[in-house]
Formats: C-alpha cells, sequence, structure tokens
C-alpha cells in the first residue's frame, strides 16, 4: 500500500481527503501546516503529498522549497491542493517542483484521475 | 407518465438517434424534458407530447432528440485509448502512410470535443515529427448544443480537471475566471461536423483511426451491429476501432476483432498479421 501525507489547516478537507484516498487505498497520514509536515517527512517519508498552499506557520509552497532542497531522501510526488486557481499560481508550484495540481474544489474523480496521471494508480 | 405516451417518445428516440429506453427509464424521460417543456411555455411532459403528436414539429422532435442525450465526456478518458494511439497506432501508421504522409481519425461521437482534442494535443506534443504531414481530425455529434461548445473551447475548472495533465493546461488554455479557454492552435487542428451515425457514412469519406466511444451502449444490439459495420467500411483493413470501456465487438459483429492485452482496441478482422504485430501488447 502507498502513503499519502494530506497537508491541510482544515480538518474537514482533511477528512474528505482521507476518505477518498483509503478507499483508493492509500494509507493517511495527516498534517496541519508545511512546518508539521516537513517533521513528518523527516521522520518517515510518504510515497505522495497532498498539499495545500495557505496554511498558519508554513504555507505549502515553502513545504514543497524546503522538501525538494532536501539531498539524500527519496524524493515523494508532491500534488497540490489549493483554491489558489490563477496560472501564475499553478506555474509558480510547477516551477518549484510540484507534479500536479488540484483545484479546489476537488472530487473523488478529480483526485484519482491527477493520482493516475503522476503514476500512482 | 401515460404508457401509451412513454411508447410514443420511446418509437420517437429510437428512430432518431438509436437510443433505447427501457420502461424503467421513465424517470429519465420526465427529468430531462420536463424542464424542455417548461422552456418552451408548456405545462409539462404530457403536454409536450401533446404538441409532438399533433405537429410533428421537426425543431421540437429535434429538441427533445439532443434533450435526451448523454453528452459525458473528459479529456484522455480512460487513458489506455489515447497511451495505445500515441505508443503503438501512431508509430505504426507513421511507417505505413510514409507515401501519402496523409492520417484521417474519426470522432464519432465527440460530445463537447475533449476526445478528439485530445489527439490534437498528442499530434502537437509531437509536432516535429508531423511537420509535412497532412492531419485530419474530425470529430461529430448529433447534438448541435455540444458541438456549439466543442468548437468554443470553452471549459470549466471541473471539466479540464478530469484527465488533463497540468502540463498541458498551462501550455495550451488562457484563463479566464473560471472559464478555461483552449488556444487557437489546438482548436484549428480539429474539424466539427453535425452528424447522427444513423444516417450513412458516405459524405465522410475514410479513416484510418475511428474513435466510437461511449455512443453504442445507449443503441439496441441491431442498431450497435450495423454501426460498427458500416464504421468496417470507412477504413482500410489496417484502420484501427477503439471502443468506450464498457462496450465491445464480442456478439455484436465478426468484421472486427480486440487485439490481445490492449483494452478498447480492435482491428478489421481482415487485418494481416503484420499489421496485429504492430500493435499486440
Ligand atoms: C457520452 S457521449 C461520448 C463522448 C465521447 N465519445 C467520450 O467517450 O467521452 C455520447 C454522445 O453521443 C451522441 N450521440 C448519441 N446518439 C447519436 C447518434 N445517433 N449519432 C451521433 N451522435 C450520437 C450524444 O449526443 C453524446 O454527445
Amino acid at each position: 500500500m502507498r502513503s499519502c501525507l494530506v497537508v491541510d489547516d482544515s480538518k474537514v478537507i482533511r477528512r474528505v481527503a482521507r476518505r477518498i484516498l483509503e478507499e483508493l487505498d492509500f494509507t493517511i497520514e495527516e498534517a496541519v501546516d508545511g512546518k508539521d509536515a516537513l517533521t513528518q517527512c523527516e521522520r518517515e517519508m510518504p510515497d505522495v503529498v497532498l498539499l495545500d498552499w495557505n496554511m498558519p506557520v508554513m504555507d505549502g509552497l515553502e513545504f514543497l522549497k524546503a522538501i525538494r532542497s532536501m539531498s539524500n531522501v527519496r524524493q515523494p510526488i508532491v500534488v497540490f491542493c489549493t483554491t489558489e486557481n490563477d496560472m501564475s499560481h499553478i506555474r509558480t508550484a510547477m516551477e518549484a517542483g510540484a507534479d500536479e495540481y488540484i483545484m479546489k474544489p476537488f472530487d473523488r474523480e478529480i483526485i484519482e484521475a491527477k493520482f493516475a496521471q503522476v503514476g500512482l494508480m | 407518465m401515460k404508457p401509451q405516451d412513454f411508447e410514443f417518445l420511446s418509437k420517437l428516440l429510437k428512430r432518431r438517434s438509436g437510443l433505447m429506453l427501457n420502461p424503467d427509464k421513465v424517470y429519465l424521460l420526465e427529468s430531462r424534458l420536463t424542464p424542455l417543456a417548461r422552456r418552451m411555455g408548456m405545462e409539462g411532459l404530457d403536454a409536450l407530447v401533446e404538441e409532438l403528436r399533433r405537429t410533428g414539429s421537426e425543431t421540437l422532435t429535434r429538441d427533445v432528440t439532443e434533450a435526451m442525450t448523454t453528452n459525458e465526456s473528459f479529456f484522455f478518458r480512460d487513458r489506455t485509448p489515447f497511451d495505445l494511439f500515441r505508443d503503438q497506432v501512431l508509430p505504426a501508421l507513421k511507417k505505413r502512410r510514409a507515401a501519402t504522409r496523409k492520417i484521417r481519425i474519426w470522432c464519432a461521437a465527440c460530445s463537447t470535443g475533449q476526445e478528439p482534442y485530445s489527439l490534437a494535443f498528442i499530434f502537437k506534443e509531437q509536432e516535429f515529427q508531423w511537420r509535412d504531414w497532412t492531419i485530419e481530425i474530425i470529430g461529430t455529434d448529433l447534438s448541435r448544443s455540444v458541438l456549439d461548445k466543442a468548437r468554443s473551447g470553452l471549459y470549466s475548472q471541473f471539466e479540464v480537471q478530469r484527465g488533463l495533465p497540468i502540463k498541458l493546461l498551462m501550455k495550451y488554455f488562457n484563463q479566464d475566471g473560471d472559464v478555461w479557454e483552449l488556444s487557437e492552435e489546438i482548436r484549428k487542428m480539429v474539424t466539427f461536423r453535425e452528424f447522427n451515425l444513423l444516417d450513412s457514412f458516405a459524405p465522410l469519406g475514410k479513416f484510418d483511426v475511428v474513435y466510437c466511444r461511449n455512443v453504442l451502449i445507449y443503441f439496441d444490439q441491431a442498431t450497435k451491429t450495423n454501426v460498427l459495420e458500416r464504421v468496417r467500411e470507412v477504413m482500410p483493413s489496417d484502420g484501427t476501432l477503439f471502443l468506450g470501456a464498457a462496450e465491445t465487438v464480442l456478439g455484436i459483429t465478426d468484421r472486427f476483432r480486440p487485439v490481445r492485452g490492449q483494452r478498447g482496441m480492435y482491428l478489421p478482422s481482415d487485418a494481416t498479421d503484420e499489421v496485429m504485430a504492430a500493435v499486440v501488447a
């Protein structure tokens, strides 16, 4: 089974994402912001990170840059999942090393399609 | 709904579009046609049927037929039929058509355009390979409203996220708020045309590849057979047919056979071993 770290400051979103991803056979960990996510990744690297952008303490983009600058680790697949839905944000995220990008609101089909695109299914 | 009204409508739909409606689908007629009736200022479905019976109006018949079509589609739907096209079918066609440098593709029930545009992306992404080739991608559907949308190239945020890789979105779409507009360079690669699969295919010409996906499911057995056998007539023996995930030729026609290991892909039964060998898994 593959592991997914769901990073979002909204409990509701984390719960929805967890439900969808568990049905798709992922084991789920949750993090409430970028810093929390980073700590968890240092302990154990997930296969994929589903990543919100705007969060307190450390936002998604900062997290992504931090992860991508780590050497000697197995890099996870990173899929943004955010209400930021304009081209400039998408560009910034992809240039920083994101693998895919989901614009909220999302549903099961979108998650499934995007995860398939990055070779996770 | 009165049984005789159901029978009247289901006969009309079968004749006009091939749509087969079992009596357990009464709710579908009601949910799709009641809004249409209201829009036309009628009381409800009874009045609509009454009007159709009395006038036999062509416009109304057409509106009813269109309203009963299911138009769901998305980019790179089911992925495999597009991966196979890019990785197996195209390389083989490139060799076999080296003399004419011409490829024609038909999306036979293209709905809002995602299917032919997905193929256009594939060609665009390997543009340099097809520089001096003539590539024709033709999308047809009986519904005018879906064709209007297809031509406009305007898609919602929801639509551009189902199946479309973010990199293609970045490259080939312009954003206007919640609306995403497909760029002119992709739009001009596809020709859309109104066409009913029950009509003769003769005016369309010949095709190397036919996508006839997620439309046969709405037809009865005889209509499926009839459409597929005529599809066979518009392709050479080295042509390729793609059907939807819930569709097959097995038990429907022996003019095509499945390709071992390649889901949704079919070749004419008289395709040579060489043609088959180029695509089997
Ligand atoms: C579910 S969509 C399939 C779209 C696309 N091929 C796909 O697989 O995503 C089915 C389409 O078939 C069209 N259709 C139904 N009956 C038809 C007929 N007799 N001739 C042409 N198109 C028809 C409908 O208008 C609808 O747009």
